[in-house]
């Protein structure tokens, strides 16, 4: 394989592991508080459909973002209310709003455009452009780390470079803050935040409301910049994909960074059948490429993680003492 | 909070959640456009307004009588199967190849094989997430939603590679099963014939998954495995201590479970399009949650649920196909039906409760 292609295939795992990695870090600040989202994929479906639809009636991109994230937020409310407000089952409350979100969003699109259920194809402003990092041209001339920041890094849309600097900001959100600090303790122990005075209730409602708008950027970001335009589960299990890859980061920023770049890998891999071809030696069917991300998330969850230990109060209602 | 009556607990929460879920439905369908009223009156005559349309209605409640009963057994050991729809296309597959490899003599032989098949391939599927909960601890939840996508590309390529019609024009089908294995429909058995006298598809599967009711119950209430399951269920440490095996109970409840998910492929493999064609379980799978939620995993109202569903999905289809209203809005209102009676059932019992305080009936 040369160099070239190699440098595509990272390119594309940068793109396709954009939307896993917005996901990941949603998933890990509403399980860090102790509250399990199995409704990542729902939210995010949501959101592409809000942001396609959006973006589709005003001709920009940013509104459709807007959109997105409103839509999500809506979803992840609800999800709070089940799981915080009346201390219903966390999963049983993502499953149902999976399946809401699967079928409203085909539900609205039908009624707004009568396109089988798809928003209109999005060019132009409506669509997340891509930005040519300061320099491409002159430095990707310098050998091996040239070409990737100008094809790899460079040339991607503002919803990219978001996502990547959600990471650090994350990571510093959670070790170095007192909201972070918190956020953790409520995820182990609410019964000890609740003692120093600190409401376990609003704590994780603020938790589950980011999880709701950073899985309104990865929406968004599938509807308006990976493709063009909202099609009937486009997310296809993305959202359970981003869970599994929080598990296998153990709850961790930068962890999750690695582990969404792997699963993208994947992903980017399936799509290029010919390289695949040639480092196995034998054809694959289409079938098995599909199948493939499923798969490995099913073998990296199996194990050769060593054990990935949940926030503790993870799952728990919080009732508090009276 | 004020504590239930059982009779409340049982019967009132299920549909005070149903009818919340309706009436969500109702602004929804306002919101986009519709009438709620037509939608109602298009439901009830295509779904309940003849024997012809109780013949489908009944046909879809067999199916999640099957998959409703199986997230049931699982429900009642602590384990959240959502592979259902995973392991019924898997059924549909033991069920092509005992009929398409093998001759039977009469279809009651091939009945027998074909649940042999169904409920072996289900219960495999359903094994080996099982397995991965039971000794590698991955997430039971997360591994079956996998399973269901594996499932779906595995039976696509074996559609399309291996099993193909090769007459079928590319159709990813296999050829018809022979016609000895047809089971008999309602319009095709004595006494039934005289109600339903167009061809429906319900078929004597339905008494299959009613035999399957009676079973699951006596499994779980009237025998010692049975009591483990329910046991581990409501407390792993206290099972624990009394000597119950986790790998034995996770094992053995996730086999039934895909065991019974498997066996839905009778109805609609065997009985219905007497082929396997693609995507053959068509989301019964995942509608077999919001039947074991609304049917408060007991038997019983498993088949209650699975005949309101069967209302639904029939009443549904017939929605997408006389008004502008999309079939997806079955999918919301079974995903409305699972918020509220699985996770947001507190607030419907918060909800009863001021009213039982008010009139003094609460205890």
């Amino acid at each position: 394989m040369d160099y070239e292609t190699l440098m595509q295939i990272f390119a594309s795992t940068l793109r396709l592991g954009t939307p896993l990695l917005l996901a990941g870090l949603a998933g890990l600040y509403s399980e860090r508080a102790g509250i399990f989202d199995i409704g990542l994929e729902g939210k995010m479906l949501m959101a592409a459909m809000s942001a396609g639809a959006v973006a589709a009636l005003t001709g920009s991109a940013w509104l459709g973002l807007a959109a997105g994230i409103g839509g999500s937020l809506l979803f992840a409310l609800a999800h709070g209310l089940a799981s915080i407000t009346f201390r219903g089952n966390q999963l049983i409350s993502g499953v149902a709003l999976n399946f809401v979100a699967s079928g409203i969003t085909v539900l609205v699109a039908q009624s707004l455009f009568r396109q089988g259920g798809r928003t209109p194809a999005l060019s132009g402003a409506a669509r997340f452009n891509p930005i040519t990092l300061p320099g491409a041209e002159t430095l990707g001339n310098i050998p091996l780390l040239g070409p990737f920041y100008r094809d790899v890094l460079s040339g991607n849309t503002a919803l990219v470079y978001i996502a990547l600097l959600a990471v650090p900001v994350t990571a510093w959100v959670m070790y170095q803050t007192r909201y972070g600090l918190r956020l953790r303790a409520v995820g182990e122990n609410p019964a000890s935040v609740d003692t120093v005075g600190v409401s376990v209730t609003r704590l994780r409602y603020s938790a589950v409301l980011v999880t709701g708008v950073l899985c309104g950027l990865a929406g968004a970001y599938m509807a308006t910049s990976l493709q063009a335009g909202f099609g009937r589960e486009m997310t296809a299990g993305r959202g359970y994909i981003a869970l599994a890859a929080l598990i296998f980061a153990k709850w961790r920023p930068w962890y999750v960074l690695m582990a969404t770049m792997l699963f993208g890998l994947l992903q980017a891999l399936s799509l290029r059948a010919d390289v695949l071809e040639r480092i196995l030696q034998f054809k694959l069917p289409g079938a098995a490429l599909d199948a493939l991300p499923y798969i490995l998330t099913v073998i990296v969850l199996a194990g050769f993680i060593g054990k990935a230990v949940p926030p503790r109060a993870g799952g728990e209602p919080y009732v508090k003492e009276r | 909070m004020t504590r239930l009556p059982r009779w409340a607990d049982v019967v009132l929460v299920p549909l005070i959640s149903l009818l919340l879920a309706a009436v969500i439905s109702a602004l929804l369908i306002l919101a986009i456009g519709g009438s709620p009223w037509q939608a109602v009156t298009t439901m009830v005559d295509g779904a309940l307004g003849s024997p012809y349309a109780w013949g489908y209605t009944l046909y879809y409640a067999t199916s999640f009588l099957f998959t409703g009963l199986s997230v049931t057994v699982a429900f009642h050991a602590g384990m959240f199967n959502i592979g259902g729809e995973g392991q019924a296309q898997l059924g549909g597959l033991g069920v092509a190849v005992m009929l398409l490899y093998v001759p039977w003599p009469h279809w009651t032989i091939a009945l027998l094989a074909a649940m042999i098949g169904a409920a072996l391939f289900g219960a495999v599927w359903a094994a080996i997430p099982a397995w991965l909960q039971a000794r590698r601890g991955s997430h039971i939840v997360i591994t079956t939603i996998m399973f269901n996508y594996i499932a779906g590309a595995l039976l696509i390529y074996l559609l399309v590679n291996v099993m193909i019609d090769p007459k079928g024009g590319g159709n990813p089908a296999t050829v018809f099963f022979p016609e000895t294995t047809q089971l008999p429909r309602f319009d095709e058995i004595p006494l039934l014939s005289a109600i339903f006298t167009k061809k429906v598809p319900a078929n004597v599967s339905f008494f299959v998954a009613l035999l399957a009711c009676v079973g699951v119950y006596l499994l779980l209430w009237q025998t010692r495995l049975g009591f483990q399951l329910r046991a581990f269920g409501k407390s792993e440490p206290a099972a624990v201590y009394a000597g119950i095996s986790p790998y034995k109970v996770i094992m053995v409840s996730m086999i039934i479970s895909g065991g019974l998910a498997g066996l839905m492929a009778i109805n609609n493999v065997m009985g219905e399009s007497s082929r396997l064609i693609n995507n053959s379980a068509e989301g019964a799978g995942f509608i077999g949650i919001a039947v074991a939620l609304m049917g408060r995993n007991h038997p019983f109202g498993v088949f209650l649920a699975a005949i309101l569903f069967g209302f639904l999905y029939q009443g549904g289809a017939e929605l997408g196909m006389w008004t502008s209203i999309p079939i997806e809005l079955r999918t919301v209102v079974q995903g409305l039906v699972i918020l509220f009676t699985g996770a947001l059932d507190q607030m419907v019992r918060m909800m009863l409760g001021v009213f039982f305080r008010a009139s003094g009936q609460g205890a």
